[in-house]
């Protein structure tokens, strides 16, 4: 697993072997290449951006290019174990759709984002009284792609909103590993927020 | 340089509509060479008005190469150093192939209007016809756009086992109803031609060439986008100023009527009505009352699909029908979608992104050296 971004493999641990899997704004390809290598899957990949389609053309997965935004009309309902979206929710035009979307289309959903309610953005906000910028999240407030930031309780708020329930958690900083403060705050020291979420 | 090749069959080819050809000749090119296990073979499927001729020159003097000489060739998509591609002339055309303008053996006159209509399934046969003689029981990739992606389509569901890779480009699971009223109008363009003569016009020396040019000048605009048509002409006259009166002002009254007067000089009009009836008809899904996953379901082979933003005669949204079944059956498919103005024709435009990604497809294919 080593080629593989931590987050990646943190996902990859999760997915049953022999799973059909959707991956939503999938990049280049690795997390579905390493699964398909190592795991057995079979699925698709969904990407936008043409460097990234033309980098998962070469590893020989199966790359569908559309715009997530659009929507998942190219699925059925309930076809793919599961639907897998990595660091693009905050960069949707309208998360809530994507993620009723991705319930729909899987049994099981994972969704990772950067957890913007960590304390240094909440410091950096309320000393500089400007967006905050970081390493996770470098762009400026009128260029950045990040336009639906949200916390890890706006997220679970979320899912309890919409009755889906969250079937795995974990709450990591930026190298992917786990801490005390955590686990004990998440919302107020996660740096990064993986979830297994499934409609009821 | 290249040279067609001709091939006759004495083997009865039943036709869909239940009729039947008794001979006929296949006239094809071939590019690269086959392998010694016969795996590296790649089929090329021509649209409407093209033919066999894909890539390369014919002669020195030509002024432009086979019509697909894009992506076929040493190093491009269609590696002709990998693979073996065979390009036939189709049933019915008017290139070199058995069609209207042939000699019926029954009558010992062109067939003309007898010559029955084909299909998209037809051509299948009749390719694998020629796939069998060559020696080429499983094609590496079965390939093509427009019209010709129905015939990768329809191989695929046809002979499951004889396909690995189906390139389907610029095409759409079957036609809409406003593909069908252009094709309606192409043809009684042609009908009403008063040369045309029920289609017997080769007994009267004659060809409706008023009616076909205007049915190729409507053809044309649909294989362009009004991006590209506004690039190229915009409003522009032919002699600066407004004549008020009936002659051809505008640049792109001009263009159209260069278009149908070329296209008449080298097509046969009743080649034309079966083609756009060979469209018409294509339709895999109706065998399974327009379930086309169902359809897909025995399909084994890997689907390569693509799209071009301004084509408007199949649009993206026309391939995405296609790939949703495809997901549907849980078939392997790729997907792309490429930014070009050049509305239907963009898969014979040059454009790296779609060059790039296709021969990045095509490179993962397997084939024995």
């Amino acid at each position: 697993m080593s080629e593989l971004r931590p987050e990646l493999q943190k996902i990859c641990a999760w997915i049953k072997p022999g799973s059909r899997v959707l991956d939503l704004g999938c990049g280049d390809g690795s997390l579905l290449e390493w699964l398909q290598n190592n795991r057995d899957i079979t699925g698709y990949g969904v990407e936008i951006n043409p460097a990234n389609v033309l980098s998962c053309l070469k590893k020989n997965i199966n790359i569908i290019q559309v715009d997530l935004d659009a929507g998942l009309t190219d699925f059925a309902d309930n076809s793919f174990d599961y639907v897998i979206m990595t660091q693009a929710l905050q960069a949707l035009q309208r998360p809530d759709k994507t993620l009723l979307e991705m319930i729909r289309v899987g049994r099981q959903s994972i969704v990772t984002f950067p957890n913007f309610g960590l304390w240094k953005h909440r410091l950096y906000l309320s000393l500089n009284g400007r967006m905050p910028v970081s390493k996770a999240l470098p762009a400026q407030w009128y260029d950045t792609q990040n336009i639906h930031l949200c916390t890890v309780n706006d997220f679970e708020g979320f899912c309890d909103e919409q009755a889906m329930t969250i079937s795995k958690k974990d709450i990591v900083d930026y190298d992917h590993k786990p801490g005390a403060l955590m686990k004990l705050w998440p919302n107020f020291f996660g740096e990064i927020a993986l979830y297994q979420i499934n409609g009821k | 340089m290249i040279e067609p090749k001709t091939l006759h069959f004495d083997e009865a080819l039943l036709l869909s509509s239940g009729k039947t050809i008794e001979k006929y000749d296949i006239v094809y090119e071939t590019y690269g060479s086959l392998n010694a296990q016969a795996d590296n073979a790649v089929l090329v499927c021509h649209a409407l008005s093209a033919d066999h001729h894909a890539a390369g020159y014919h002669d020195e003097g030509d002024a432009k190469p086979g019509w697909w000489d894009l992506c076929i060739g040493p190093g491009k998509a269609i590696d002709t150093n990998r693979f073996f591609v065979v390009s036939p002339c189709n049933l019915g055309h008017c290139s070199g192939s058995t069609g209207p303008r042939s000699i019926n053996p029954q009558t010992n006159k062109a067939y003309g209007p007898d010559f029955p209509i084909v299909t998209v399934s037809d051509w299948v046969n009749y390719q694998k016809r020629l796939a069998d003689k060559l020696g080429i029981s499983q094609w590496a990739a079965v390939t093509g756009g427009s019209l010709g992606g129905m015939q990768a389509m329809q191989w695929a569901i046809q002979f499951p086992e004889k396909v690995r890779h189906a390139v389907v480009i610029a095409s759409a699971p079957k036609l809409s109803a406003q593909n069908i009223a252009f094709n309606a109008v192409a043809r009684q363009a042609i009908m009403s031609d008063p040369d045309f003569h029920e289609g017997r016009y080769y007994d009267y020396d004659v060809v409706p060439a008023s009616g076909l040019k205007v049915a190729r000048m409507l053809g044309h605009i649909t294989y362009l986008s009004d991006d590209a048509m506004g690039d190229k002409f915009g409003r522009e006259l032919k002699n600066d100023q407004l004549n008020y009166d009936y002659g051809v002002e505008f640049q792109v009254e001009s263009y159209l009527r260069y278009q149908g007067e070329s296209f008449v000089s080298r097509f046969d009009a009743n080649t034309y009505l079966l083609m756009t009836k060979a469209l018409d008809y294509f339709d895999p899904a109706d065998e399974q009352d327009g379930n086309l996953s169902e359809v897909f379901k025995p399909v084994k082979a890997k689907f390569f699909l693509a799209s071009f933003t301004t084509d408007w005669r199949f649009s993206p949204k026309r391939s995405r029908e296609i790939v949703r079944a495809l997901t549907d059956a849980g078939r392997d498919v790729s997907y792309l979608e490429f930014e070009s103005n050049h509305g239907h024709d963009a898969f014979l435009v040059e454009n790296d992104e779609y060059t790039d990604a296709f021969a990045a497809y095509m490179q993962n294919i397997e084939v024995s050296i």
